[in-house]
């Protein structure tokens, strides 16, 4: 490749504190937050459980050797999953009926009360942590400058879609900033997964819902609650495949470098003139 | 190293660190130092929950299309300790609910004068630490109005119950405990109905108590006594209930 390269100043340091705090809760929350779920590893839509009839099951059988079969249950219907979810091995390499396997869980064996004190302090840090880079990135307008999509953007959203889909990634001054599907990206984890886990997590305490019980109405029910809050969770586990994986693809020393130091080294192309002039001056706004 | 060999080391590396990091949890997990800054935050949660609600605010309530076709019955569901099963061969008859501790007026009162005392009748949503609910409804005496005939001393700062049933067929009898003022709750009442009958064995016959804003378990059912204590570290190991003590459970309960 040809052309300049230069260093530029991308994540500002509250980003970059915010970022791995919330790497380590989030890993801490999501592994303990499993072994919680196994439990009672079902799910039910509205305020109670139905025990028999779940609208999402991890469950285990026996098989007709009496082996031991699990199996995700889905409504009425059943898929088969032995070894990873219905039925695992222990540590001992014995298969067991559990619902997500102890590779994936805090602790890795089933133990709901020590899930439990990971999994509430691990909330503590992460709801301080991100109610700190709420206010910070409001205050210091990262929100309205760096991640709110502008009318440029929007226009421009078929270019980044098709862009995306090719692998090609911007160069210049425009990789330092983020592009549309990164920021609605990241829209949609700061407005509506995080907080809605967090919301879906506290109406499911019998104490909090002594006032939040219009919240809980509206999430459908107690049991819709901890349904919806497996959901975001789903959701965010595939934000961070997707956020890892572009990561991998698109520079990872120089990205993982620019999220430690905040320093990020910039690629000018040869030809500069691949990018129009006018997208260049909207892009600099 | 091509830049393809770097993406497939990065991502090797990734999955490797993923699972040492859950194995760094795992011995984390065994240290019993780091499990009490765990369980710290405990104290933080019941605080902010305390501050953020007000002290009356009531748990929901439903109505009769709402209650549960099956109420699920956990922990202890059958006691077979001596003093239950005599109480339980002669139908209570003999059951008296001792309270006692840091009171002017110790009391001893018959089921027969538990009933006739004013009642509160609700319909709640039960919530498992397990993390399933059910809807009953409940009829009971309110625990404060009870506590008050007492005349709790004014160094009385927490309810203790103390059960007729052995979790874990030990020696040891199930207890449970909250903040005198969570005693006050409009909606902690001492339960001897359910869904408009004499509430059975396995829900805890024949008083369990009814705390709406906690979890299940620190809903202790048997109960044969309130002890009013100052401080709870002369209860059990004293952390305050049979799940603290033995399995490391919150204190708080609340979520």
């Amino acid at each position: 490749m040809k052309g300049n390269e230069r260093g530029t100043y991308k994540h500002r340091l509250p980003v970059r504190l915010a970022h791995w705090l919330n790497v380590i809760c989030f890993f801490i929350l999501l592994g303990s937050g499993l072994n919680i779920f196994n439990a009672h590893p079902k799910l039910y839509w509205g305020q109670i459980s139905t025990f028999e009839t779940p609208a999402f099951a991890l469950r285990a059988k026996y098989g007709a050797h009496k082996d031991l079969v699990g199996y995700v249950q889905i409504g009425e219907k059943e898929y088969i999953t032995t070894g990873v979810l219905g039925v695992s091995n222990d540590a001992m390499g014995k298969p067991i009926a559990v619902g997500f396997p102890g590779w994936s869980t805090i602790p890795g064996e089933r133990n709901l009360a020590d899930a439990r004190l990971w999994h509430f302090f691990f909330a503590w840090i992460f709801v301080i942590n991100g109610l700190l880079f709420f206010l910070w990135a409001w205050r210091s307008k990262h929100y309205s400058r760096d991640l709110h999509p502008t009318g440029t953007d929007w226009r421009g959203i078929f270019k980044s879609i098709w862009d995306h889909m090719r692998f090609k990634h911007p160069e210049g001054e425009t990789a330092a900033r983020y592009n549309i599907l990164q920021k609605l990206a990241y829209v949609s984890v700061i407005y509506v997964f995080l907080p809605g886990l967090v919301l879906m997590g506290l109406c499911m305490s019998p104490h909090m819902g002594s006032v939040l019980g219009w919240l809980i109405d509206l999430a459908g029910g107690r049991q819709s609650a901890r349904t919806l809050h497996f959901i975001f969770a789903g959701l965010m586990v595939a934000f961070i495949a997707i956020h890892l994986f572009m990561v991998l693809v698109s520079g990872p020393i120089n990205q993982i470098r620019s999220m430690i130091t905040g320093r990020f080294r910039i690629h000018e192309p040869a030809f500069a003139s691949e990018t129009p002039l006018e997208e260049k001056h909207h892009v600099e706004q | 190293m091509s830049n393809n060999n770097r993406r497939r080391f990065l991502g090797q590396a990734l999955a490797v660190g993923g699972v040492a990091l859950l194995a760094g949890c795992d011995r984390l997990n065994g240290n019993e130092t780091f499990k009490q800054v765990l369980a710290s935050s405990d104290k933080l949660t019941d605080k902010t929950f305390h501050a953020l609600t007000p002290e009356a605010a009531l748990a929901q309530e439903f109505t009769e299309a709402d209650l549960s076709p099956y109420f699920k019955a956990n922990g202890s569901v059958n006691p077979k300790t001596p003093e239950y099963l005599a109480l339980l061969n002669n139908n209570f008859a003999d059951y008296r609910l001792k309270v006692y501790g840091l009171v002017e007026i110790p009391l001893s009162l018959s089921l027969e004068q538990l009933r006739s005392l004013p009642s509160r009748t609700q319909i709640t949503r039960h919530d498992c630490v397990e993390g399933w609910s059910c809807i009953g409804k409940w009829k009971g005496a309110p625990m404060g109005a009870l506590l008050n005939q007492a005349k709790p001393k004014a160094n009385a700062k927490y309810v203790v119950f103390h059960c007729a049933d052995s979790y874990e067929n030990n020696d040891e009898r199930y207890y449970e405990s909250i903040y005198l003022h969570e005693a006050h709750h409009p909606q902690s009442i001492l339960a001897y109905d359910m869904n408009d009958k004499i509430l059975d064995v396995a829900h805890g016959a024949p008083i369990r108590v009814r705390l709406e804003r906690k979890l299940g378990y620190k809903m202790a059912k048997y109960i044969l006594g309130l002890e009013l204590v100052e401080s709870l570290d002369d209860i059990g190991k004293g952390k305050g209930g049979y799940w603290e003590d033995h399995h490391g459970y919150h204190w708080h309960a609340g979520i």
